[in-house]
């Protein structure tokens, strides 16, 4: 691979603070809970201190929620909201690159997918619910649809600013207000978007937000005075969030794991696919509830592909994820990299044959190689369980119904891909994926107005899309 | 027909506990009898107030009186089309309101559950692929087949729920009016629910909705046939294949809709229909982990049960239906079960030449 000059964004643009309070009520307060630091991932760089919110924080967070949602939010005509989350979109879009610089620090995501991809899909999130606040009636949902109330919001750390978009844009048309607790290790663009409520001037106690581990979180989702939860993040959490609301009256929605099949036939644009394929597991580190983990290739192209998606992995290029160059940043966390270890092992130990472009990683921070795997059986646990990283495993069928027996062979059902030229085949294999987004000669593709979820353990409930309103919807 | 069983079951009211009869015979032979009556019962529905004609026209109250005793009918659980009794060999006494011994009813065990879910597993994916028409009119033809047995069903309902015949018409007819009402829903439901997305790129992308799978339901102990329809409809309409517990006293009209569904070329395990205690079924309907939604309609709302069950159903996240209090059973249910068992599927295409 030749060498391209390292081209650095700036960071500059983003000025932060040595510590953060919680936002409530419209304001940054104090914590009761201490506090925690937010690391850079690609350098392990101390960012800033973040407040911990105990139970009495978010007592108080769900409170001012209450009081603005009872007072303000849901009494405000349709059509007035609706200017709030323009105002809110409009900021977004004025301030993407200190939010794309602050993601890309925090996350260790590649400044070119927080700048191409994060920062603009947020502000597009919403642009579209900000014009269904005044249409609810028009949403086909029900004769005479009401907000729930307050919404308990928890949000996972692969795409910070993303899902907290997904999460209040639709929650804030429909007439709720929400408290909405950030991932551990990526508070910061959530504590900035407080800074962005405030400039829209959006009532106090409209959006709150408390910083946290999973004890914070906990609370949120049991707190009495929480009408409706939303999740995105791990299965195992969302199982435990689905018993302990069990018996309320809570509604709940859950965007939860998977392990998507993206099948390859033989008649497949082999170009366009091992694009496909790239884009579908390495795109952000592979850390995508809908990467495309399990590569299904037809036994008779197999070798082909194979050996040109090794090709194409030697030009990725790994490191510094503020550099514009860089396709594949840092991992998350340790923790994630010791799990994604930890996983990787366990493909060797089983038998899977792994394969890694020779790269250099850099000394510090939390990275790892884009690797695959090839010589993969169903039973092998990187077939079966969710690895969130930058790695591939690779079977083979023979026919279509091989493939989709395949493919549905997990407990998961948030995503597939298909790659074949013949259209028929598409709609035949498309009916027959047990997964909630389909994406036929194309992956990871993501737009708000496109309904997003899984079937079966990856979670219930839609996201995005008139779909996505009825989560927050009395209808 | 049940109230002649009535009339029978009173002389020999003594016998209260007595096991189910091996000599009664299959359900066949009491159909036949019936089906006589049929055509003169439809008629006489088209052409006067049904109401009407249920009051004038009760079952002659002669079978203890006749020299001829009556051949009872064994209830059974409808399990993959077929009529087996509970593997564990097990029944219990359905009585009337009044107390009075009306038949015994087969009680179901967790190896039942268990064969009623793989019945159900094995007929969803046949039933998902008939075409929305085919589904439509087959739900519409267990609506013309459960009318032509209006009589038998409002007699069993009455005796068992202690309501008046009247009342059992009223509740046959909406009955059959709402199978009606969901048969008219197959074929509507992709257009109300889908969505064509205007993506921000050159991309074709369709959202519709798509059968969940198995579905648990736990109906209403009452009303005994409107409650077990209300809810069985909804969730088989859209494609999903079915493990119903009617509970208790509903067990004789719920059997009796398995023998309306066996001769709706409804296919066999699409719907599955146990009898017995939902306490004691529930729990493995609610861990079960080839089953992908539940219905707590039939467990009171607030109920440790209730919870309990929930927080079972999450161990492969269930999409459940929680217990309404004092749900009204009669009014328009709108959306309200047919959406909880669909997914919604996004198909994305890219668009060039």
């Amino acid at each position: 691979m030749f060498e391209y000059a390292p081209a650095p964004e700036s960071r500059s643009v983003v000025d932060l603070k040595p510590s953060y309070g919680l936002f409530i009520d419209g304001e940054f307060t104090e914590g009761s809970g201490g506090a925690f630091k937010s690391v850079n991932p690609a350098t392990e760089e101390v960012l800033a201190e973040v407040a911990m919110a105990d139970a009495a924080d978010v007592d108080r967070a769900v409170a001012a929620a209450r009081r603005a949602y009872d007072q303000v939010w849901s009494k405000m005509p349709g059509a007035e909201r609706a200017k709030y989350i323009f105002r809110i979109a409009r900021i977004i879009q004025e301030r993407a690159r200190e939010l794309a610089v602050l993601e890309s620090l925090d996350n260790g995501k590649p400044i070119r997918e927080s700048r191409d991809v994060d920062i603009p899909l947020a502000a597009a999130h919403f642009f579209y619910y900000a014009g269904w606040a005044d249409k609810l009636g028009y949403a086909n949902l029900g004769p005479n649809p009401q907000p729930l109330g307050v919404a308990g919001q928890v949000i996972p750390w692969n795409f910070p600013l993303l899902m907290l978009a997904w999460k209040v844009a639709p929650a804030l048309a429909c007439g709720n207000t929400v408290v909405l607790k950030p991932a551990e290790t990526t508070p910061l663009t959530a504590l900035l978007f407080a800074e962005i409520c405030q400039q829209a001037d959006l009532p106090p106690g409209v959006v709150n937000i408390v910083t946290g581990a999973g004890a914070t979180g906990a609370a949120v989702v049991s707190h009495p005075g929480v009408d409706k939860v939303a999740f995105t993040g791990s299965t195992e959490v969302g199982r435990m969030i689905a018993k302990q609301v069990a018996g309320t009256s809570k509604k709940v929605t859950l965007e939860l794991g998977g392990k998507a099949a993206n099948l390859v036939f033989d008649d497949a644009p082999l170009e366009q696919a091992i694009e496909g394929i790239v884009d579908g597991i390495f795109f952000n580190q592979g850390h995508v509830c809908c990467a495309g983990s399990r590569l299904l290739v037809q036994e008779s192209v197999a070798e082909e592909v194979v050996d040109r998606l090794r090709e194409r992995m030697k030009t990725l290029r790994v490191g510094d994820p503020l550099d514009k160059n860089t396709d594949i940043g840092a991992i998350n966390s340790a923790e994630q990299l010791a799990r994604i270890r930890t996983l990787t092992e366990a493909g060797e130990a089983e038998g899977a044959k792994r394969w890694s472009p020779p790269c250099e990683l850099p000394e510090r921070g939390f990275f790892f190689a884009p690797t695959i795997f090839t010589g993969v059986s169903q039973a092998h646990r990187i077939a079966r369980e969710e690895i969130f990283g930058p790695v591939l495993s690779v079977l083979t069928f023979r026919t279509p119904a091989e493939a989709v027996e395949k493919a549905n062979n997990t407990a998961y059902g948030l995503s597939a891909g298909v790659w074949t030229d013949k259209g028929s085949r598409i709609l035949w294999l498309a009916q027959r994926m047990r997964a909630g987004v389909v994406w036929a000669n194309t992956f990871n593709r993501f737009d708000p107005t496109s309904p997003f979820g899984g079937y079966k353990e990856s979670g219930y409930g839609r996201e995005g899309g008139r779909h996505g309103l009825e989560a927050y919807l009395d209808v | 027909m049940s109230e002649t069983k009535k009339k029978a079951a009173k002389a020999v009211k003594p016998a209260k506990a007595a096991p189910a009869t091996a000599a009664a015979k299959t359900a066949k032979t009491a159909e036949s009898a019936k089906a006589a009556k049929a055509v003169s019962a439809t008629v006489a529905a088209e052409a006067a107030p049904a109401v009407e004609a249920a009051a004038t026209a009760p079952a002659a109250p002669i079978a203890s009186t006749s020299s001829r005793s009556s051949v009872r009918k064994t209830y059974k659980l409808y399990i993959g089309g077929a009529f087996p009794r509970s593997e564990s060999g097990r029944s219990y006494a359905v009585t009337a309101s009044t107390g009075e011994f009306i038949a015994n009813a087969a009680q179901a065990s967790r190896k039942d559950a268990r064969d009623a879910v793989r019945a159900a597993r094995a007929a969803q994916p046949g039933w998902a692929k008939a075409t929305a028409y085919n589904r439509g009119q087959i739900l519409y033809r267990i609506a013309e087949m459960l009318e032509e047995r209006r009589d038998q069903f409002a007699q069993q309902i009455a005796g068992v729920e202690g309501i008046t015949t009247d009342a059992a018409y009223a509740q046959v007819d909406a009955t059959v009016d709402r199978w009606v009402w969901y048969a008219g829903w197959s074929d509507k439901l992709a257009q109300v629910l889908s969505a064509a997305n205007p993506v921000a790129g050159p991309y074709w992308n369709i959202s519709s909705p798509e059968p969940t799978g198995v579905v648990a339901l736990l109906a209403p102990a009452t009303p005994t046939l409107l409650g077990l329809t209300s809810v069985i409809a909804p969730a088989i309409v859209g494609g999903n294949a079915v493990v119903a517990v009617a509970p208790d006293a509903s067990a004789l009209p719920a059997v009796t809709l398995g023998e309306v569904m066996a001769t709706s070329d409804l296919p066999g395990g699409v719907v599955n229909i146990l009898t017995g205690g939902t306490a004691e079924l529930a729990p493995w309907l609610a861990s079960h982990l080839d089953v992908n939604a539940l219905d707590l309609a039939g467990v009171p709302a607030g109920s440790d049960l209730a919870r309990d069950l929930e927080i079972a159903a999450a161990e492969n996240l269930k999409r459940v239906v929680r217990p309404t209090a004092g749900q009204d059973w009669t009014t328009d249910p709108g959306l309200s079960r047919m959406k909880p068992f669909l997914e919604t599927k996004t198909v994305w295409h890219p668009i060039g030449i």
